[in-house]
């Protein structure tokens, strides 16, 4: 297999290039200006970001991504094209509520932008990936920079706890996806996803491959924080930097579920009755437990990680569903969805806490409605939309993922997943009856302009989605796979 | 494998001690009680597995598996392991209670596997060694089929890869200088 | 009557490995002492033997009969093991080094080396990088802060100049397109120009990297005498301490070697592009290699007996933060000199000859200012005598 490099090769890896080329600016500008200059660095983060997606947007008209590039390892595809938009998205949230966070904390703000930046470049490659070591590689990327992350306020101990449990059990996760890999490589002997399933088309099922899809389902669930892969979650969550922790609750979960959708609807479609039986177990346990831990919380931050184990259950129904389109869509527009509600949450947490409150208990929520009306109907908004109340974008995504589900023939699946979502009102109501019923400090909050187009951006993108979906919807059902 | 990969006669023979001197001092690695003694098995284990690549015909890989590896990595393994000077474990104590739930869980994971790779029949690529080194038409040597593997099938996990890389050692840094934890 | 080619091979072998000791005991460090005896306006040995040289045979026999004291909590497997680890992997090394063209012997034809393996470099590199355990773990098992100083030292050192080492190779690589050594000559001798001409910056960095890597001066602060009584080995006596003295000579032997053969043409004559030096290809090419390997011996003892020792920390920064970049660039340099012009070979000559002339340049600029230096110094306080 020869090939040339072609000058449109390049042209297709330009939102990749330039957001490393930024991140390495960023790095080199970090040194020269200091501490003190910070804002002007999540600025340029920001635009960086905003100019990746406008690359995005530019390949996206390119013809010339109708085949793979460089040698097979990169496709853009429609739903690359999404997920990147998707991970632009999160990424440009995630820096504009870093601002006021990290500016005020005694650590270098360079390098954190940076490294956001380098975590999307994995996340961005995580979307194109068209074969199993490239998809491994930028995985790793994605995964080390968040290790990073997770621990940047090293003068915490929590921050390091949650860093230090994150790598630990991530590498270990790695691991057991590598060698899931290998054995599937060892069994068919290439690395491309569509010629792997063109030689599993004519393979019969072997206890190899299945050990293989097997070790890599249990590695990319890990990623996505499903049980029994979920024990990280609430504490690398909670010791998180909470910019951080809204992050990773977005970003890194998309990209995961973009090359879990990837992997196993391209390569092992065929073994579909073999892993979908392990998924819908999966699924099922990650909906319950999330849940129903979720109810025992009291910190709000904690709460949320078991939330966004719950949700990440819910997505695997999309996963099950894949042999009707409305596996994928479910997929997408509740990724989309999640990505608004999640992150808006988590950012009312850092509006809370930046003004001198802890903000992660739920008594820190007490009262808000009287210290700012708007906050508390916009945190009601994400509640709402997370436990999947109309009109709100959850809904929507719920809905067409409990459909998939139904359509796939998991009619219990979709009826747990129904109950479940029902509980799950009650932790996210404490929340509420918190901010509207009950008595809390007189203290006005004080927002920045960065924080509020951020929670801005997630209402509106929350109550759009739910209100007029059709729009959303149109642009989504062309976001297949090899389009 | 059918043929260029010498496991047969003299060659198999020598793999088969390569490969049983690996194993015993990858656990040697585990069971040594002088962390410095750990890291010496860990080099011998490096060492005889970049012999095994050499004896399959992988010299570039073989002698890279020795330059990173073995005169790298472990050079600065040991460097760390000497300027801590943990000296040898002594008591048993504080790993003991991870032994019982070991030696449960060992089986219940190993034993399937060892079942599935056992009686799996491996497929049976008809690979030559010269196929691996076909550049258009041309045979070219070990370390170059290498590199036109590496810089042109798998490009992009290459170039990820030193994006990763970057992240690690920004990371090291980041997390590991002193002089901020003065900041606060 | 022919002999097997596998014969050869062994007495190859043998040889090497009993010359090359017998060379560093008898010839290098006599050399060595002699002449640093010179330059710093001394004797040395001259007792033993005419002019000193059966010095080599009193050491020898001092060293072996010398008791063999391990420290009493030594690790003493460690202890033992640390002095071949330091020899074996040198000796090894010299096994894909070219000492000449190949010769006929009878009707069979000898090459000079003992094997030509494709990934020579590397495989030098590979090898030479296992010697620093003989340093390291001696420097642990001796049970002695001053020894484990020496090794740690040692480690880090070896570690860090191995990367500017190994780019500097890199660039030479782009000019051969072979890690093979033999290669490397034959190239130079097919493009009739030593490959220290484009390679300049190269060749510096490798032989800066390649006297750091030996532990010599000015880059000696494993043993260090004056800081570290005599640094990893202080707890070695007799046949394992001479065991480190071997591994060291043999590695700059090694070092020299390899700094002959890619950059200044192996076993070709000086010139070998000139006409009128064709005479220069009568004597026999292994002498030539000898010649020169002996005339970086020579530097190695000149810079010993000329700078003084580096600080720890001015020797990480010239290996991070000058030889690295400096290797980079020059990478850099060297491909597009070869991408940049037709063929192979203009491009290369070009770059040989600006650096050449920067070089020079640079030199002058030097003593410019130092000489302008010197005068203001000197209008500013007028001299004691004169004044």
């Amino acid at each position: 297999m020869t090939f040339a490099f072609h000058a449109s090769d390049w042209l297709l890896l330009a939102p990749e290039l330039f957001l490393t080329a930024m991140g390495l600016l960023l790095l080199g500008l970090s040194v020269a200006l200091g501490k003190t200059k910070e804002d002007f660095l999540a600025f340029l983060a920001t635009v960086s970001v905003g100019i990746t997606g406008a690359l995005v947007a530019f390949v996206a008209t390119r013809p010339e991504r109708a085949t793979p590039i460089l040698g097979g390892a990169f496709v853009v595809d429609n739903f690359a094209l999404f997920f990147k938009a998707l991970v632009l998205l999160s990424l440009a949230l995630t820096v504009l509520a870093s601002a006021r966070y990290v500016g005020a904390a005694p650590y270098p703000g360079g390098e954190y932008y940076a490294l956001l930046l380098f975590s999307g470049v994995g996340m961005l490659f995580m979307a194109s990936g068209n074969n199993l070591i490239s998809i491994y590689v930028a995985l790793e990327l994605m995964a080390l920079s968040s290790y990073v992350l997770a621990g940047y306020f090293k003068a915490e101990p929590k921050s390091t706890e949650a860093a230090l449990k994150y790598f630990i059990l991530g590498a270990f996760s790695s691991g057991v996806l590598l060698y899931g890999l290998s054995l599937v490589y060892g069994a068919g002997g290439v690395m491309g996803l569509p010629e792997l399933a063109k030689l599993l088309a004519s393979a019969s099922r072997s206890n190899l491959l299945m050990l293989g899809i097997l070790l890599i389902l249990a590695g990319l669930l890990f990623k996505i924080a499903a049980v029994p892969f979920h024990v990280w979650t609430p504490d690398v969550y909670e010791g998180s930097p909470t910019p951080v922790t809204a992050f990773f609750s977005v970003g890194p979960k998309v990209a995961a579920y973009a090359i879990l959708a990837r992997i196993f609807y391209v390569a092992f479609a065929k073994f579909h009755a073999d892993w979908g039986f392990v998924v819908a177990l999966v699924s099922a346990a990650t909906m319950v437990l999330g849940n129903v831990a979720a109810l025992l919380q009291s910190n709000v931050k904690r709460m949320l990680a078991y939330s966004s184990i719950a949700n990440a259950g819910y997505a695997l129904l999309g996963v099950l569903g894949f042999r009707t389109e409305w596996g994928l869509w479910g997929i997408l527009i509740y990724l989309l969805a999640y990505t608004f509600m999640n992150f808006g949450a988590f950012t009312l947490i850092i509006l809370l806490e930046s003004k001198g409150y802890a903000g992660e208990s739920v008594s820190d929520f007490n009262g808000l409605a009287k210290r700012s009306m708007p906050a508390a109907v916009v945190m009601l908004l994400f509640l709402l939309s997370l436990a999947g109340i109309p009109p709100t974008a959850g809904f929507i995504g719920k809905y067409y993922l409990f459909t998939a589900a139904m359509k796939a023939g998991y009619a219990w699946l979709a009826i747990l997943a129904v109950v479940m979502s029902a509980v799950s009102l009650f932790y996210y109501f404490r929340i509420a009856a918190a901010m509207f019923f009950t008595e809390g400090s007189p203290a006005k909050l004080k927002s920045s302009y960065a924080l509020s187009a951020v929670i801005a951006v997630c209402a509106v993108g929350t109550l759009v989605i739910g209100v007029v979906p059709q729009p959303f919807l149109e642009v989504l059902k062309s976001c297949v796979l090899g389009r | 494998m059918s043929d260029g990969v010498l496991l047969t006669g003299g060659a198999g023979v020598l793999f088969a001690v390569l490969a049983a001197v690996a194993l015993a001092s990858a656990i040697a690695v585990v069971v040594a009680r002088s962390p410095v003694h750990s890291a010496l098995f860990l080099l011998l284990s490096f060492v005889l597995v970049a012999a095994i690549f050499i004896l399959q015909q992988a010299e570039f890989v073989g002698a890279v598996q020795m330059l990173v590896y073995a005169g790298g990595i472990m050079v600065l393994f040991l460097f760390v392991v000497m300027l801590v000077n943990p000296g040898v474990t002594r008591s048993e104590k504080s790993f003991q209670h991870q032994w019982d739930v070991a030696v449960v869980l060992l089986p219940i994971f190993l034993l399937p596997f060892l079942y599935i790779l056992g009686t799996e029949k491996l497929p049976d690529v008809p690979v030559k060694a010269e196929a691996f080194r076909m550049v258009g038409t041309r045979v070219v040597g070990n370390t170059e089929a290498v590199s036109w593997v590496l810089f042109r099938d798998y490009l992009v996990p290459f170039e990820v890869a030193s994006v990763f890389l970057l992240v690690a050692m920004i990371g090291a840094v980041v997390l590991g200088k002193r002089s901020l934890e003065k900041m606060d | 009557m022919t002999l097997p080619p596998a014969f050869w091979t062994y007495l190859k072998v043998v040889l090497l490995v009993a010359l090359v000791p017998a060379i560093v005991g008898f010839v290098v460090v006599l050399a060595e002492r002699r002449l640093m005896g010179f330059m710093q306006a001394r004797l040395g040995p001259n007792r033993v033997g005419p002019q000193g040289t059966l010095q080599g045979l009193a050491d020898l026999l001092k060293l072996v009969t010398k008791e063999d004291i391990t420290p009493s909590r030594a690790e003493k497997a460690v202890h033992s093991l640390a002095p071949v680890l330091a020899v074996i992997p040198a000796l090894t090394a010299l096994s894909v080094i070219p000492f000449g063209p190949p010769v006929r012997v009878g009707r069979t034809v000898v090459p000079l080396w003992v094997a030509d393996v494709n990934i020579g470099l590397l495989f030098l590199l590979a090898i030479t990088s296992i010697g620093v355990y003989g340093i390291i773990l001696g420097g642990w098992s001796s049970n002695n802060k001053y020894s484990l100083l020496g090794g740690l030292r040692s480690a880090a050192q070896l570690v860090s100049y191995e990367v500017p080492m190994g780019l500097a190779l890199v660039s030479v690589l782009l000019m051969t397109r072979s890690l093979s050594l033999v290669q490397s000559v034959r190239r130079q001798e097919a493009m009739h120009l030593w490959f220290v001409f484009p390679g300049l910056l190269a060749f510096f960095i490798y032989f800066v990297a390649g006297v750091a890597e030996t532990n010599r001066n000015p880059f000696d602060l494993p043993e260090a005498e004056s800081e570290l009584v005599s640094g990893f080995n202080t707890e070695y006596s007799g046949v394992k301490f001479a065991f480190f003295f071997l591994g060291e000579y043999t590695a700059m032997i090694i070092i020299s070697c390899v700094a002959v053969t890619v950059f200044f043409g192996g076993w070709l004559p000086p010139f070998p592009n000139v006409k009128a030096l064709e005479f220069l290809w009568q004597v026999p090419p292994a002498l030539w290699f000898l010649a020169k390997v002996a005339a970086f011996l020579f530097a190695y003892i000149w810079f010993r007996s000329t700078f003084p020792r580096y600080r720890f920390d001015q020797l990480m920064a010239l290996g991070w933060k000058w030889l690295i970049p400096l290797a980079l660039t020059n990478i850099l340099l060297v491909a597009f000199a070869i991408l940049l012009t037709p063929g192979w070979t203009t491009g290369l000559v070009w770059l040989g000859w600006t650096l050449g002339v920067l070089f020079v340049l640079a030199y002058l600029a030097a003593k410019l200012r130092q000489k302008l230096a010197r005068r203001e110094r000197l209008a500013a306080e007028p001299h004691p005598v004169e004044g």
